[in-house]
This record gives C-alpha cells, sequence and structure tokens, in this order.
C-alpha cells in the first residue's frame, strides 16, 4: 500500500487487512489509549467501545472521503472534527437507548470517542485521499483491528481481575482474583505486556528471517 | 449538584484521581512528550491553561444551551471551543516563545484531541459542578497533568543512561512506567473524597 500514484485508489484485500495486523491501531501504531485503557475493564466493556469506535470511524471516513474535493485544505481539521462529533452524538444516544448499564459502565468515554486520535489520524491521513469505497474499506479494517486491541486488552483483565469472561465465572469460587488488574494500573501492565509480546515476536521473526537470508547467500 | 468542596475538588482531581495515571485521560501527550523534562513542563502549563478557559467556555456554553434545550449539541459545541482556545495559545506562544513552539511541534494543537481537555469539559457537566467547582476541577486536573507529566519525563530521563532489553525499549517501556506511577498514585485513593 506504501506504492504511490494509482495502486492506492484500487480497492484489494489489503485496503481491508492493513488495519487488522500491519498497522493495528492499538498494537503498532498505539493510538487512541484513553478509551484502550479506561473502559477495558471486561471483554464486554471493551467489544462495546470497539463496536462504537468502529461505527463512528467508518461513518466519518466515508463522509470525509464523500466531501474530499469540496472542503478547502485550510478548515479541513475543523470540518473533520465537526464530522466525527456529529456521528458520536448519534452512536451515544444509540448506546443509551439500546442497553442503559453498558452507557452507564462506559460513561463519557463515548463522547471522549471525538477526540480518539485514530479516528482524526485515519481521517487526515486516509480518507481525505481515497474515494468513499476504498476510505470505508480501509476504515472498516482499523475498526476491526482496533476492536480486536481492546478485547484483547478486556478478556485478558478481566480474566485475571474478576476471573470470568463475559461474566461467566471461569476458576470457581476458589479463585483469589487479581484485583489490580482491573484498577488503573492493570491497564498500563497488560497493554505493556501485550506490546513486550509483539516486539519479541517481531525480533525473532526479523532473527529467523536474518539467518534464512544469510544462508542462502552462503549456499 | 455536587457537593465537595473546593479543596476536595482540587486534591482528589490532582492526587486520587489524577487525570493520566487513575482515568487515562490525555495519555497521548503523556507517552508522548514525555522524553524531556524541558518540553513537559511547558506541554503541562500549555494544556492546563487551555483547560481553564475551555472549562470556562464549557460552564457558560452548557448555560446557554441548557436554556434554549440544545443538548445535543453539546459535544460539537465543546469541541469547537476547545478547538479555539488551542489556536490562542499557539498564537501566544509563537509570538513570546517561539523557541517552545518549536519544541512541541505537533504536539501543541494536539492539545485539541487531548481527552484531558474534553473530558474537563464533559465530566464537569455530568457532575453539575458550579462555576467555582468548575474552575477548581479544571485547575486541579491541569496540575495533575503536568504532575503525572513531569514525574514521567524525570524517570525517563534518568532511563536514558540505563541498560534496557531491546525488546522493551519504547513504548513498552513507557507503559510499563506509567503502571508503576499510577500504582504508586493508588496510595492517595480516598483523599479529597
Amino acid at each position: 500500500m506504501t506504492l504511490p500514484g494509482q495502486q492506492e485508489q484500487k480497492l484489494s484485500m489489503d485496503t481491508f487487512l492493513e488495519g487488522l495486523w500491519r498497522q493495528n491501531p492499538t498494537f503498532v501504531m498505539v493510538l487512541g489509549m484513553c478509551p484502550t485503557l479506561a473502559v477495558t475493564v471486561s471483554a464486554v466493556n471493551a467489544l462495546t467501545m470497539g463496536l462504537a469506535t468502529t461505527i463512528v470511524l467508518v461513518f466519518s471516513c466515508w463522509l470525509i472521503s464523500l466531501l474530499r474535493k469540496l472542503v478547502p485544505k485550510e478548515v479541513r481539521i475543523a470540518t473533520y472534527i465537526v464530522i466525527i462529533a456529529t456521528f458520536v452524538t448519534a452512536v451515544d444516544y444509540l448506546i443509551q437507548a439500546v442497553s442503559l448499564a453498558l452507557y452507564d459502565a462506559l460513561g463519557a468515554f463515548i463522547q471522549l470517542i471525538v477526540v480518539n486520535c485514530i479516528i482524526l489520524g485515519r481521517a487526515e491521513a486516509h480518507a481525505s485521499k481515497h474515494p468513499p469505497l476504498v476510505a470505508l474499506t480501509n476504515a472498516l479494517g482499523m475498526g476491526a483491528g482496533f476492536t480486536i486491541g481492546l478485547f484483547a486488552l478486556g478478556a485478558v483483565r478481566e480474566i485475571l481481575g474478576s476471573g470470568s469472561l463475559f461474566g461467566l465465572s471461569l476458576f470457581g469460587a476458589d479463585f483469589q482474583p487479581w484485583v489490580v488488574m482491573i484498577l488503573p494500573p492493570g491497564g498500563f501492565f497488560v497493554l505493556g505486556a501485550w506490546l513486550l509480546l509483539f516486539a519479541w515476536w517481531k525480533r525473532r521473526k526479523g532473527g529467523r528471517a536474518l539467518i534464512a537470508e544469510g544462508q542462502h547467500h552462503g549456499a | 449538584m455536587g457537593h465537595e468542596t473546593i479543596s476536595q475538588i482540587v486534591v482528589s482531581a490532582l492526587l486520587a484521581n489524577n487525570f493520566v495515571l487513575a482515568m487515562f485521560l490525555g495519555l497521548c501527550p503523556f507517552l508522548g512528550v514525555s522524553g524531556k523534562l524541558d518540553t513537559a513542563f511547558p506541554m503541562g502549563v500549555a494544556t492546563t491553561f487551555v483547560m481553564l478557559v475551555a472549562s470556562l467556555c464549557a460552564y457558560g456554553l452548557n448555560l446557554l444551551l441548557s436554556a434554549f434545550h440544545l443538548e445535543f449539541l453539546r459535544l460539537i459545541a465543546y469541541i469547537v471551543v476547545i478547538a479555539s482556545a488551542v489556536q490562542l495559545v499557539e498564537m501566544v506562544l509563537k509570538k513570546y516563545s517561539p523557541a517552545l513552539f518549536r519544541a512541541l511541534g505537533i504536539y501543541l494543537p494536539l492539545i485539541t484531541t487531548n481527552c484531558a481537555v474534553l473530558g474537563v469539559a464533559l465530566f464537569q457537566t455530568a457532575r453539575e459542578y458550579d462555576f467555582l467547582q468548575s474552575m477548581a476541577f479544571s485547575f486541579g486536573g491541569g496540575a495533575g497533568f503536568t504532575l503525572a507529566l513531569v514525574l514521567m519525563a524525570s524517570v525517563r530521563e534518568r532511563l536514558q543512561l540505563s541498560d534496557i532489553p531491546g525488546v522493551a525499549q519504547g513504548t513498552a517501556l513507557s507503559l510499563m512506567l506509567a503502571g508503576i506511577l499510577s500504582l504508586a498514585f493508588m496510595g492517595f485513593a480516598g483523599m479529597g473524597g
């Protein structure tokens, strides 16, 4: 996708997959940390937040992409923010209508989706330069990647901190929950551990590729 | 109506419910600008100033919007006000301290998307603080943000000279550090109510 020019305009599987893995918002770009850490005390909260962000991301990127030739360059950021805020307000009311319990659990963090750097970042870096369909697909991939990242955090924190997953108890009554995991420090630690894991994995893979290349050259 | 006294609100926002370490607001600049003490402190002060202005405007706007039953416009109105306040700070800094302006770079306009700023406006509305309480809340929050940023920058400056495993370098290390700081701040729990 790094190829310049027309190559970027084409819709391909990679447009979608980019956000899932190579440019994963949570683990690779480390964007949108505030909602990531604040709401991931349980898997359900994490999934709701992920879905809400995905909805906002997809619709705003689509609209911004549609308007990309109409919006003057000087006021584009302001325009993007107003567009994003509009969709966030809609999602805010949507969640309130669907489940009041979830709405209370997520609190102000639903409205704070407005300032999630992923959305403004994608609007500026991708949607404003690509046709609507490509922008929409890419946003969908990014949203999915973000949701997976949130879920990975929420699941680990709920399993360790409450001994359950989706509210179902996993270890029986004897389990002593590791309460710090659902408190603020736990969020930092779990995300740090995930990043360590990915860095280690990348390094191993990189090392192996280097060795393979060396052997190739040797032969 | 919130019933906390002014000092309770300040201490709570500063320590017990520190914006960065307990409420996870404003993490992007926290991880991004905390590399050096020289930039961390001014960044904290600039953010605090924006917070105060935003809180002031948000309070007035909320009264206005409530009077006309336009609450659904609240979010959009707040974000526009914050963007303007950031623009103001940017112009002031550019005029009076160009060096600092360059040092803060991209993170200065990014104060707009700092959740701590919008967070102040949203939380003070949700908790129905009156005017003085709102001001105290935004001041405590800003000071807490500055405190966290300065602490983090001091630790990271020291770590530059130490031997860290290659895998742990970068964001993973910063997050672990933040976790430990956050653990320390949990000791303040219960203070300020």
